[in-house]
């Protein structure tokens, strides 16, 4: 058992997470009928919270209860992850990204998140505005814009050889790369690293 | 899209992510199950360090395979998976044929994604990872959370006014 604690607490490879990853497709399908996606929960929350009388948040929401108990569980899974079976040894970051990010102005590689950005010390500062408000508010609107995430789009939608979601899966990297080599550096200047 | 839409009884669009397709409504502890699936989901985020920010810049500066090998060969067991389904024509366990959703084309696939992409690489974080690292002990990423229902509650509000 103690073997197993061990085992289980390294970093898991990508071989072992990825394919992990891809059975949730399957055991929706099974099991409920239902097409994976994330960002829908986010839809699903306003329309359950605020739809204010507008179309696009006005239907039954509580049918698809599924989705937002599967994020409870994500948030859930992030928990026990964390707290039973974490890693004893500080994460690994490639040495490139590590120099990379040195010149933006990013210390401390010892957590999983960017301590110096992660932490509520700077919710009133220039920092969150940019990684919580600007970020954040950029994935809400991007996904439902786009119909969908990562999950959505490039898992389930791919797996389904759905063209409009590698369409979708190319732009998502598209806009990745560019935040990161064109506009992350003048941003984070900004905001005052 | 209209027709479309007046064929399903859900009343949510078939270009939303998950349309439900089912037509067994799970209530109560049957709804558990999607909880598990999601625990499992979340353990599997946090301990291949999907979540973290440093993974999604080595993603975007090309300077480590991880998430380009975990993004794949989720994609890989997609495909066999859906093709066994398909093939072998099996049934969900309430006995439904399995439906999979066919995505339309839209010009927000590329609008769109190209604004989620932007946001992807600040905030290091799909929807998915959001809820794991806020569990995870991150809470400073429900104000990512919040401000990510703030975009989507805009796009619904202005979805007119976008082109589509």
């Amino acid at each position: 058992m103690n073997q197993f604690i061990e085992w289980v607490s390294q970093p898991w490879p990508w071989y072992v997470a990825g394919p992990m990853i891809g059975l949730t497709v399957p055991a929706l399908l099974v099991l409920g009928n239902k097409a994976f996606g994330i960002s829908s929960s986010l839809r699903h929350i306003c329309a359950a919270c605020v739809p204010s009388g507008i179309p696009f948040f006005t239907y039954n929401w509580k049918r698809e209860i599924w989705n937002l108990l599967f994020v409870l569980g994500t948030a859930i899974g992030g928990f026990i992850a964390m707290n039973f079976l974490a890693n004893p040894e500080t994460i690994v970051i490639s040495e490139a990204t590590q120099a990379d990010l040195t010149a933006l102005g990013i210390t401390n590689f010892t957590d999983l998140m960017p301590v110096e950005i992660f932490n509520w010390n700077t919710v009133f500062t220039g920092k969150a505005v940019l990684f919580f408000v600007i970020g954040g508010f950029l994935v809400g609107f991007g996904t439902r814009y786009a119909g969908g995430c990562t999950s959505g789009h490039a898992i389930m939608g791919i797996s389904a050889l759905q063209w409009p979601s590698l369409v979708a899966t190319i732009f998502f990297m598209v806009g990745g790369f560019f935040m990161t080599h064109v506009l992350l550096e003048p941003l984070m200047k900004l905001v005052g690293f | 899209m209209t027709t479309n839409q007046s064929k399903m009884d859900s009343a949510v669009d078939p270009n939303c992510v998950a349309p439900n397709s089912s037509q067994t409504q799970d209530k109560g502890f049957a709804l558990l199950k999607y909880v598990i699936i999601g625990i499992v989901f979340g353990i599997v985020f946090v301990k291949a360090e999907i979540i973290s920010w440093f993974r999604i810049q080595e993603m975007f500066r090309l300077q480590s395979f991880h998430m380009y090998g975990v993004i794949g060969s989720a994609i890989l067991t997609g495909i066999i998976s859906i093709q066994l389904i398909k093939r072998l024509n099996i049934k969900s366990i309430h006995g439904e044929t399995i439906n999979i959703p066919t995505k339309v084309f839209k010009k927000g696939q590329l609008i769109g994604g190209f604004i989620f992409g932007l946001g992807w690489a600040i905030t290091g974080a799909c929807p998915g990872p959001l809820f794991a690292q806020i569990g995870s002990g991150y809470t400073v990423v429900l104000v990512t959370l919040i401000s990510a229902l703030a975009g989507t509650w805009v796009y619904g509000r202005f979805e007119k006014y976008f082109p589509n």
